[in-house]
C-alpha cells in the first residue's frame, strides 16, 4: 500500500501542475523540407528551455550530424523517448549543424533515421558567451548532455550507453 | 542467504569500479595546461614527411598552435582564418603549427594521406603535423577541433598565453567581432598583457 502511494503522490502532483506553467519558445526561424520542420533558436530564444518547471524531466543533447559519437548514441535517447510517457520524460536533441547543412545534411539524417525525439538547431555563433551559461563545466565538445527536472540539473560532456544513459535519468526522476 | 551475500559483493565490485572509472575519466578532464603553463615540444610529421619540433624556430617569438582536422565541419569552416593567422603572423615571429590530433582509424578523412590532400587543396602555408599515437593533444589538454594554444618563447620555455577560439563566429568571419587570437598575439607583440586569455567554443571532439 505504502509503495503505491509512493508512485502515485509525484503522479498526482504532475497533474495539479500541469498547465500552469507554460513555456513558450520563440523561434527565430524554422527550416522545412520533405515534410520535416525544425525550429530554429539563438541563445536567447532556447535559454528558458533549460529551466522549466513542472515536474517533468528533460533530457537536452547537444550534438550535431558531423559528430561520430553523438550519432553512435543517438539511438538511446530514441529509445529513452519512447519507452518513457511524454508527460514524465521530454527528450530534446538540440542539433549544432551549420544552418547551411541543415536542407542538405540535417533534414535528410533526420528524415532516413527516422527521428521520433524533437530536434532543434541552435544557432548561435557567439559560442564562447553561451557555452558556460549552458553549463560552466562544458569545454564546448559534443556530444553533451543536460537531464534535469525543476531544481536538478546534472551535465555531462561525455557518450552514453543506454544503460549509462537511463541511470543517470533515473537519479533525477 | 548465500545468493544474496553474492549479491551483495558483486554490487559493491560495481560500485567500487564504477567510481574509479569515474575517478579516472575526471583526473583524464583534469589534464592538460591553463595560462602559463610552459608547453611540451614535440617531433611530429608533417605532411611534406619532414618531422617539425618547436625547437627549430631558431627565429621564433612564439607560436600559434592549431589543433585542427579534416572532418570537422568546424575546422573547414576556420581554414580560411587559419591561413589568414599565419600570413599575418609568420614573419612576425609567430608562426601557426596545425596538428591533427584525432584517430584516422575512428575519422578515416582525418588520415595522413587525406591531411596530404587537403593541405594541398587549401595551399597551407603552415606545417600541419599528425599527432601520430595521438600523445601530444592530451597533454595540451586539447578537447575539440579547431582549439588554439598561443605560446610565447621566452628564457624558460614555451609559455601558455592563450587558449580558445580563433574569434566568436564561427560561421561567419566578417561578422566576428572579437578576434580573440589576433588580439593575443598583437599584445604578446608589443609585451603587453594578453586581453581575454581563455575562450570556449564548439568544436568536434577528439576521438581517441
Amino acid at each position: 500500500m505504502l509503495r503505491f502511494f509512493i508512485y502515485i503522490t509525484p503522479l498526482l502532483f504532475f497533474v495539479n501542475c500541469k498547465g500552469e506553467q507554460t513555456v513558450a519558445l520563440d523561434a527565430t526561424d524554422v527550416f522545412e523540407s520533405k515534410g520535416v520542420e525544425i525550429p530554429v533558436y539563438d541563445f536567447e530564444s532556447f535559454k528558458p528551455l533549460l529551466t522549466i518547471n513542472d515536474g517533468k524531466t528533460r533530457i537536452i543533447n547537444f550534438w550535431a550530424t558531423w559528430c561520430k559519437p553523438c550519432i553512435v548514441e543517438l539511438p538511446y535517447f530514441e529509445l529513452i523517448n519512447s519507452r518513457y510517457p511524454d508527460d514524465k520524460v521530454e527528450v530534446i536533441l538540440v542539433s549544432l549543424d551549420l544552418p547551411s547543412q541543415v536542407e542538405s545534411r540535417l533534414i535528410p539524417f533526420v528524415k532516413k533515421q527516422k527521428i521520433k525525439s524533437k530536434i532543434i538547431l541552435l544557432d548561435d555563433p557567439d559560442a564562447n558567451n553561451w557555452i558556460p551559461k549552458v553549463n560552466s563545466n562544458w569545454s564546448g565538445s559534443i556530444p553533451a548532455t543536460i537531464i534535469y527536472k525543476n531544481g536538478t540539473i546534472n551535465f555531462y560532456e561525455r557518450s552514453f550507453t543506454y544503460n549509462e544513459l537511463e541511470k543517470e535519468l533515473k537519479k533525477v526522476l | 542467504m548465500k545468493t544474496l551475500k553474492i549479491l551483495v559483493g558483486v554490487a559493491f565490485v560495481i560500485a567500487v569500479s564504477a567510481f574509479a572509472i569515474d575517478k579516472v575519466s575526471n583526473s583524464k578532464t583534469d589534464k592538460g595546461y591553463t595560462i602559463g603553463d610552459i608547453a611540451r615540444d614535440f617531433k611530429l610529421k608533417n605532411v611534406d614527411e619532414s618531422m617539425i619540433s618547436l625547437v627549430d624556430y631558431k627565429d621564433a617569438k612564439g607560436f600559434i598552435v592549431v589543433f585542427t582536422c579534416n572532418h570537422c565541419p568546424y575546422s573547414v569552416a576556420y581554414e580560411d582564418r587559419i591561413i589568414a593567422l599565419d600570413a599575418m603572423f609568420k614573419q612576425k615571429g609567430y608562426p601557426v603549427i596545425a596538428i591533427n590530433p584525432n584517430n584516422s582509424k575512428a575519422y578515416p578523412e582525418d588520415s595522413f594521406d587525406n591531411m596530404k590532400i587537403r593541405a594541398k587543396e587549401k595551399g597551407f602555408s603552415f606545417p600541419y603535423l599528425l599527432d601520430d599515437g595521438q600523445k601530444i593533444y592530451p597533454q595540451y589538454g586539447a578537447k575539440k577541433t579547431p582549439h588554439v594554444y598561443v605560446l610565447e618563447k621566452t628564457g624558460a620555455g614555451n609559455l601558455v598565453r592563450y587558449i580558445g577560439a580563433i574569434d566568436n563566429n564561427y560561421k561567419d568571419a566578417s561578422k566576428a567581432d572579437l578576434k580573440y587570437v589576433e588580439d593575443a598575439v598583437n599584445a604578446l607583440l608589443k609585451g603587453e598583457k594578453v586581453p581575454v586569455e581563455i575562450t570556449k567554443a564548439i568544436g568536434c571532439s577528439i576521438k581517441a
